[in-house]
């Protein structure tokens, strides 16, 4: 069964609490991965995976550059499930 | 058929008798090769963990690492070059397409007539000799095979380049495989994947500058978060396997010793592994710099030279690196 956007976006927000330490519920669709959230391109790929592992999806390394914010990784996921 | 010829046998059981290195004589810090990147200390350590890097100076070259890398770890197994039946040497950087770097080493050892092969498998390098160390001696090919990760990195590199250079030093590290009274050297865990030889590649083979007009001595480049994916999070379970192989759990391993290719690779795998929170884990990296094949003999022999890793105790080493290639296996610390 797929999942729906809130559901990615409250399991994505989970990843990124632990991968940075932040809150969850500062992790909203808006914010910027690097600019509101500091996270680098390694910690990237480290949520990237969990979320991979989480939602039973592939995201390829070259559309990882493409997702600036959490929303971006949201409809992405979204997609992918299809 | 009527005459039946002889094959060789050997010994049940290998072990690795000694481990010894050298690194590059100066010490490189952040701040050295921060300019040309446009980076900084922090930027560098947040990033990899590494505080310096050790380089060699422009008249030591890798064969010279190699040679004193042998000469250390001989001495350390209270044997001489002529008790040295194999020499296999992995490196990335002797620029000599032919004759191998090893019989070289080999002869300036004084291990010649010894057979002497180099092995390209990168950062793998030294695990892939471990495993064909291990086989060698237990074929009875070989009594004592002597293995060397050796690599001037810095001959390899562009100081403007933000992907890989700024990891990398120079260093070489060995081992000698020998026969052995008990299991000392778990079943080797090998592999390749070369649908990604672009991650971590030189900018151009060498018969596409030499002698081309205004055309730049190759140097490394890296797809860094591409690699950091599969090597803090395929790499893992290689490494378990290794473990399952050699008829162990994770919470039999005393030391674990990853190639040093950047502390945040090295606290992903940790995470990952399930080990216990006492083990001994190698972090060179953070004053070394990345050696490449030298990594995890330089890691293993300063945490034996300190004395955090025991004699006896259970080691878990894995190396991963360009080609894509990966080899792991558990070990027993001389």
């Amino acid at each position: 069964m797929a999942y729906t956007e809130n559901e990615v976006l409250a399991g994505l927000a989970e990843i990124v609490a632990e991968e940075t330490g932040l809150p969850a519920d500062t992790v909203t669709s808006e914010k910027s991965f690097t600019d509101d959230l500091d996270i680098d391109s390694l910690s990237m790929m480290t949520i990237v995976t969990h979320a991979e592992d989480k939602f039973g999806v592939t995201i390829p390394d070259d559309d990882v550059k493409n997702l600036a914010t959490v929303g971006d990784a949201v409809s992405f996921i979204t997609n992918a499930q299809a | 058929m009527t005459a039946q010829l002889t094959q060789a046998t050997g010994p049940q059981f290998s072990r690795i008798l000694a481990i010894g290195g050298v690194r590059g004589e100066n010490v490189v810090t952040n701040d050295d090769i921060a300019g040309p990147i446009d980076s900084s200390d922090e930027w560098i350590r947040q990033r990899t963990g590494i505080v310096t890097r050790r380089r060699a100076g422009t008249d030591t070259d890798v064969l010279d690492l190699a040679e004193a890398a042998a000469l250390d770890v001989l001495a350390k197994a209270g044997l001489t070059g002529a008790d040295i039946d194999v020499v296999i040497l992995s490196t990335v950087t002797y620029f000599a397409q032919t004759p191998a770097g090893a019989a070289i080493v080999a002869d300036r050892i004084g291990a010649n007539p010894a057979a002497a092969y180099d092995i390209s498998a990168a950062c793998a390098g030294y695990a892939y000799g471990i495993g064909q160390a291990d086989a060698l001696v237990r074929s009875g090919a070989a009594r004592h095979v002597l293995v060397i990760g050796a690599e001037k990195m810095s001959d390899f590199i562009d100081p403007t380049d933000r992907s890989i250079s700024f990891l990398l030093g120079d260093g070489g590290g060995a081992a000698i495989v020998g026969p052995s009274d008990f299991p000392g050297i778990g079943p080797t865990v090998w592999g390749s994947d070369g649908s990604k030889a672009d991650a971590i590649r030189q900018t151009a083979p060498w018969n596409e500058t030499a002698g081309v007009e205004g055309a730049e001595w190759p140097t490394l480049r890296q797809d860094g978060p591409s690699v950091f994916k599969w090597a803090a999070f395929q790499m893992g379970p290689v490494a378990l396997k290794a473990v399952e192989a050699a008829g162990l759990t994770p919470a039999d391993i005393d030391v674990f010793v990853p190639h040093q290719a950047n502390m945040r690779i090295i606290d992903q795998m940790i995470k990952q592994l399930g080990l216990r929170d006492d083990v001994v884990v190698g972090r060179d990296i953070a004053d070394t710099g990345n050696t490449s094949a030298a990594s995890i003999p330089l890691a293993t022999e300063r945490l034996v030279r300190e004395g955090t890793a025991k004699s006896g105790d259970v080691l878990l080493q894995i190396g991963f690196g360009a080609g894509l290639v990966y080899a792991a296996q558990v070990i027993v610390v001389p």
